[in-house]
């Protein structure tokens, strides 16, 4: 098991990531620079959260076109393993690897707070019956307001891609909506934070089980190993 | 050759901006406000000529990095020295 944490200009929870996979579950992590054209052996690679290129433009628009993001594109087109946590969801949405897109907060204000969320039925890993019915994780964005289209917003229900729905929607977001994955199963993207709910002294523990869960969509056998 | 490129959410997409700057300018004692939208303007000064080509290749640019089309729309002008 292997993970790769990409780190961009402006990436601020790369060390978090880091240490949700490294400290939280105990497995081999390193950093990637978004420089590198190549990933590596990798099992699961991780887009932090953060501001990555200063949000210019538009959130994630410029690190799209990042040289590692060539190689991200290969690896998820072949099935690796992606999670984009905030910046790298909205990262992940403008490089067209998950449907939709983040805009302003309804409120225009940044959101810091620890929110509740509904787990959704996203497949035999990603489910009630594994998170449980409401987690919480730490949320902490200004643009976190999930828009699509009503044909994606179709497939979203259709497919089963929606993750996590906030219980109180804090940004806007269109049917509450914090979290999807791809329609083939191996790109996941949400707002909330993970990496900022597994130690003892954070609002809540239940990063683990998510980042468990996202392993566990590729390799089944290894939850319990990590459990 | 001198490129103005506008972006504007779609019409269809919640503008939140858009509707905090209208919430202002009516407090400051605008009536009759219909719509407030706000979007961006990207200035370009390229060199060369103004070609088929050249346009596709602007279209592309637009779609690719200076518009989301899932949220926006773009137009641009060309023209002025």
């Amino acid at each position: 098991m292997n993970i790769a944490v990409l780190q961009f200009p402006g990436s601020n929870c790369d060390q978090d990531a880091f240490h949700l996979f490294g400290s939280g579950l105990k497995l081999p992590t390193r950093f990637v620079w978004h420089k590198d054209t190549r990933l590596g052996e990798a099992d699961l690679v991780v887009l932090p959260g953060g501001f990555a290129y200063g949000d210019y433009l538009r959130c994630g628009a410029i690190a799209r076109f990042s040289p590692v993001m060539g190689a991200v594109r290969e690896y998820a087109q072949r099935g690796g393993l992606v999670l984009g946590i905030c910046n790298g969801f909205q990262i992940l949405c403008e490089a067209g690897l998950l449907p939709g897109a983040l805009i302003r907060n309804s409120s225009l204000e940044f959101r810091c707070m620890t929110c509740e969320l509904k787990v959704e039925d996203a497949g035999p890993a990603f489910n009630p019956g594994v998170l449980g019915p409401r987690i919480r994780l730490p949320i902490g964005h200004g643009e976190g307001n999930f828009r699509i289209d009503e044909a994606g917003r179709g497939k979203l229900v259709a497919n089963r891609q929606v993750l996590l729905r906030y219980v109180d929607n804090p940004n806007g977001s269109l049917d509450d909506i914090a979290g999807v994955r791809s329609e083939a199963g191996n790109v996941f993207g949400m707002m909330p934070h993970p990496d900022r709910a597994f130690e003892r002294y954070h609002p809540s523990c239940d990063g683990l089980a998510v980042a468990r869960a996202i392993l566990a969509a590729r390799f089944p056998g290894l939850i319990r190993k990590i459990a | 050759m001198k490129i103005k490129v506008f972006v504007m959410p779609k019409r269809n997409v919640l503008d939140p901006q858009g509707v905090a700057v209208g919430h202002a300018l009516e407090s400051l004692g605008l009536s009759g406000l219909r719509a407030s939208r706000v979007g961006k303007v990207v200035e370009l000064d390229v060199d060369g000529p103004d070609t088929p080509q050249f346009r596709a290749q602007l279209d592309k640019l637009c779609l690719d990095l200076l518009s989301n089309p899932v949220i926006e729309d773009y137009h641009y002008e060309i023209g002025g020295a």
